[in-house]
């Protein structure tokens, strides 16, 4: 027996306001993002991801403040991202009860920010961010929120930075993002097989049915999404259903098995 | 007052609203005079056994704990401050634990992936008084288990065979997982542990 799966919601935040992202341009408010926070909370999400998406290229450092009121009321675990390019941002974040950062365009830069986080917070701590997309027949880091290409390998850079301590890697396809044509399973598992930390598969989903294939296909331990769980097009419940009815281990959430559906989901 | 030793590791401000949350002041304490005073301990800690062991051991809170423990002052350990309670740990073989229980902690072998990072489902396999109901889906994320000598597990969790996630005995109890990121499940071990030390 292993771990449950996990489904991931992805908040990207300006100022503590929910901002859709597709293909990482046109982005506009739809909310605040304790709100949807809260609502995923209580719909049974594993784990969150707030990424301030503006801080990378502006060099402003990520809301210490904002992870601090999640931590307030909300008890699962949750990742902030987003310009952290010091162990001392990491640790300000950590601090206010965050459970890890990822750390993207700042590691691509400076790889040892990832050894500093690891050695002073631990690995589970720092999760490495991975924007890739398919370029001269490999897959490409690009930074920058996506606008920057660095000519490095993805898989390359995801087995170097699990060797600085990574613990776990997010792979987030820049050529499925904002799409729903599902999953990237092969820039996934490309990752996914050549490390042994877990993954986190992000970008594309749009269906239950793309974290099911996601998880029979690859060896990702956790799908991410954002926008199709901002406007409901999809519920978490309905994700995690689908997971345990295609016989893959999930965690029931609460709200789900006391939400009349009448059994739970793993036996 | 229930007091979350600060040895300035880790996870003080989530376990600390964890109790808010559930309706009970709990102050983080480094000072050993103040953790005399206090009437119950938890014992926080994440990351790097030898990390831990260190700070914990720099802030000379050793005593102050060893201590409360042998005073019968209830004590609670999570994840890494579970770890400390046993007499070391084979990720920092020079890092001494505070062997409150007998054994050590060890590597999981034979695992898919390590860390276990995620939710996993505790069967509670002994009874203790603070622990009704407590089986349940709670988070992990750890490498190492601990691996006690004498019959002081009270719950398994199946991550590559049966892995150490709850411990205890008279007086104290820990949990590898953290029960303050476990959302209901882990608000109510907390609450539980809470009421029963009040």
């Amino acid at each position: 027996m292993t771990v449950a799966k996990r489904v991931i919601a992805c908040l990207d935040i300006r100022a503590g306001k929910v901002v859709k992202s597709v293909r990482f341009v046109d982005t506009k408010d739809i909310g605040d993002a304790i709100e949807f926070a809260r609502r995923y909370n209580d719909e049974g999400v594993d784990e969150l991801l707030f990424l301030d998406i503006n801080a990378s290229h502006e060099r402003r450092r990520t809301a210490v403040e904002f992870a601090s009121r999640v931590a307030d009321e909300l008890f699962i675990p949750f990742t902030v991202g987003g310009g952290i390019a010091s162990a001392e941002v990491a640790g300000e974040i950590l601090r206010t009860g965050a459970d890890k950062v990822a750390v993207n365009s700042g590691a691509v830069r400076d790889p040892s920010l990832i050894t500093a986080i690891a050695e002073r917070y631990g690995s589970q701590a720092c999760v490495l961010s991975i924007d890739g997309k398919r370029s001269n027949g490999m897959f490409e880091v690009v930074v920058d929120g996506g606008r920057v290409a660095t000519g490095r390998d993805a898989v390359a850079w995801a087995k170097e930075a699990v060797g600085r301590g990574a613990g776990e890697v997010l792979v987030n396809s820049i050529d499925r993002d904002g799409t729903k044509l599902g999953f990237d399973l092969e820039m996934t598992s490309a990752i996914a097989d050549a490390v042994d930390v877990p993954v986190i598969a992000s970008g594309g989903a749009s269906s239950s049915d793309d974290f099911v294939t996601l998880f029979h296909e690859t060896a990702a331990d956790a799908g991410l999404a954002a926008s199709i769980f901002h406007y409901r097009e999809l519920t978490i419940p309905d994700v995690k259903s689908a997971i345990a009815a295609a016989g893959i281990r999930v965690r029931p959430s609460e709200a789900f098995v006391g939400g009349g559906r009448g059994r739970s989901p793993l036996r | 007052m229930i007091a979350i030793v600060d040895y300035g590791v880790g996870n003080l401000a989530s376990v600390r609203k964890a109790f808010r949350a559930v309706g009970h002041d709990a102050e983080l304490v480094r000072d050993t005079q103040r953790l005399r005073e206090a009437r119950a301990l938890v014992l926080p800690g994440v990351g790097h056994f030898g990390h831990c062991s260190r700070e914990f051991h720099r802030y000379e809170l050793g005593p102050a704990v060893t201590d409360a423990r042998r005073r019968g002052v209830p004590i609670l350990g999570i994840c890494v401050g579970m770890q400390l309670f046993f007499e070391g740990s084979e990720e920092a073989a020079d890092a001494p634990g505070l062997g409150l229980l007998p054994g050590r902690v060890r590597k999981m072998r034979g695992v898919p992936r390590l860390p276990q990072i995620g939710w996993n489902e505790v069967q509670v396999t002994g009874s203790h008084p603070w622990l009704a109901a407590a089986s349940g889906w709670y988070y992990f994320v750890h490498s190492y288990a601990a691996e006690p000598d004498a019959d002081v597990t009270l719950g398994t969790v199946d991550y590559g065979g049966a892995r150490t996630a709850i411990v205890g005995g008279d007086g104290i109890l820990g949990v590898q997982f953290h029960p303050e990121k476990s959302g209901p499940a882990g608000l109510r071990l907390i609450r539980a542990w809470a009421e029963a030390v009040a």
